[in-house]
């Protein structure tokens, strides 16, 4: 029995033609879910760093908690159980549901990306506010925080990029993103190898996008300081 | 004579290691004040207790003829009176040369911003560096990086100008423009305690001056005196080696 080619080119190229329509569609959905994760991500990623800058310890150690059991559970386990155990409780949409999960796996890493970029300002630069009069709070925000978040910018625009992809598992819970999308045409047309391939462009093209935005941000923060 | 600041049996340790031990100093208002020793004497130490940036474990701090405990007293509102400039400057690179200079009072003092930016200007002007106001620090050398530093300070309208090593960082030909901006500041009658390495400008400008050795002052005196006449063996072994 003879199984066909594995990628047929011209199979490719009409395939590319006809289901743009719906990829374009899957694709804004995986644009607002990646803007939706990352948003509320940064949120409370931001919170969650505060909270482990702090001085009191009962608060590192809430932060610390959290960061350590959300990097050390995978995404789709996440994405699952607030899908099916959260919605018992708040009846959540696919779409939300998949959102939050992916807003807080993002955030224990972009909480870790903020404190790592504050602690590595100079211990210098809040003496100097300090001995000016200004509280703790103050220097922080003046000072600090400022010059943290411009280092945070290229790790965060990696996160986000890395968010873009895992946003892909939001799938499993019937979100019609990129992804689920492919997995429906491939299953109907049977051109597996060829469909996947086509969604594996239209991430990479918005990795692309994503990434020309980054540099730009990166690049006008850089100027401002120059 | 107005006293400015005096320190009675002031302690601290860092750990194991005990870095003050029973300081007693007194500084009066307009006195020009250089603390010399070896690093490690515990000169940066006791400067930095002095703005509580290191918290005493013990002693008495006296401002301006108030006791100040961080336990009661706004260490703020303190910090507000005594101006600070540091070995590394510690400028705010992501702020222009004027926006360093009006950061504390436009957001500590609630001063308007007319006013700020007049003083403000006014001051770099006093340090020569007024067509600099518009450049960020990192378009600075060393030199104008510290003027911009003592600008900065003397913008909160201190009582005392505290130094902490300020031409250490610098390179050599650097020290000069630094060093004759704190002289006519002393001249105009700051208040200045001065840690320093450098012997020809404590024996010129300073009023008095402090050899501390292993956390204890071993003398005091004017300068003068203690540059030409030191009387305790230590600091003539030390003057032998830095002179």
């Amino acid at each position: 029995m003879i199984v066909g080619s594995v990628f047929d080119f011209g199979t490719f190229i009409s395939e590319l033609q006809r289901t743009y329509p719906f990829f374009i569609e899957a694709g804004l959905v995986t644009i607002q879910l990646t803007i939706a994760s990352v948003l509320i991500g940064t949120v409370i990623g931001i919170l969650f760093a505060l909270l482990k800058l702090s001085p009191l310890k009962i608060f590192r150690i809430i932060a610390g908690t959290y960061i350590t059991i959300i990097r050390g559970t995978p995404l789709i386990v996440q994405i699952f159980a607030l899908f099916y155990g959260f919605s018992q409780i708040i009846m959540l949409s696919a779409f939300w549901s998949a959102a939050l999960a992916l807003a807080v796996h993002n955030s224990a890493y972009i909480a870790e990306i903020f404190r790592g970029a504050t602690q590595s300002i100079d211990k210098g630069q809040t003496e100097a506010g300090r001995s000016l009069g200004m509280s703790g709070i103050m220097t922080m925000r003046r000072i600090v925080m400022p010059q943290a978040m411009r280092r945070a910018v290229p790790p965060l625009g990696n996160q986000f990029i890395i968010g873009l992809k895992d946003s892909s598992l939001a799938a499993f819970v019937a979100v019609d993103e990129l992804f689920r999308t492919a997995q429906g045409i491939a299953a109907g047309t049977l051109n597996t190898m060829e469909t996947f391939i086509i969604v594996g462009i239209y991430y990479l093209l918005l990795v692309m996008i994503f990434t020309v935005i980054v540099n730009a941000v990166e690049q006008r923060m850089a100027k401002s300081e120059k | 004579m107005k006293e400015m600041i005096r320190v009675e049996k002031l302690n601290k340790s860092f750990g194991d290691l005990h870095v003050l031990k029973d300081i007693d100093l007194t500084v009066n208002e307009s006195d020009v004040l250089c603390l010399v020793g070896a690093s490690g004497s515990g000169k940066s130490t006791l400067l930095r207790c002095l703005n509580f940036l290191e918290i005493r474990d013990n002693g008495k701090i006296i401002f301006d003829g108030e006791e100040i405990d961080p336990k009661t007293h706004n260490l703020n509102q303190v910090r507000q009176k005594v101006g600070m400039v540091f070995q590394h400057f510690n400028l705010f690179p992501h702020k222009t040369v004027l926006e360093n200079v009006i950061e504390a009072p436009l957001m500590v003092k609630k001063t308007n911003k007319v006013t700020a930016v007049k003083e403000g200007k006014e001051l770099l002007e006093k340090v020569g560096l007024a067509d600099k106001f518009d450049v960020y620090p990192s378009k600075l050398s060393g030199g104008q990086k510290q003027r911009v530093a003592i600008a900065r300070a003397l913008a909160m309208k201190p009582d005392i100008m505290l130094f902490d090593e300020p031409t250490s960082a610098l390179d050599p030909e650097l020290v000069g423009e630094v060093l004759e901006t704190m002289k006519d500041l002393a001249k105009e009658g700051m208040t200045m305690i001065i840690v320093t390495h450098e012997m020809g400008f404590a024996k010129e400008v300073a009023d008095y001056t402090v050899y501390m050795h292993d956390g204890k002052i071993v003398e005091r005196g004017l300068s003068k005196d203690l540059f030409n006449n030191p009387k305790e063996e230590r600091t003539k072994e030390f003057l032998s080696k830095v002179l």
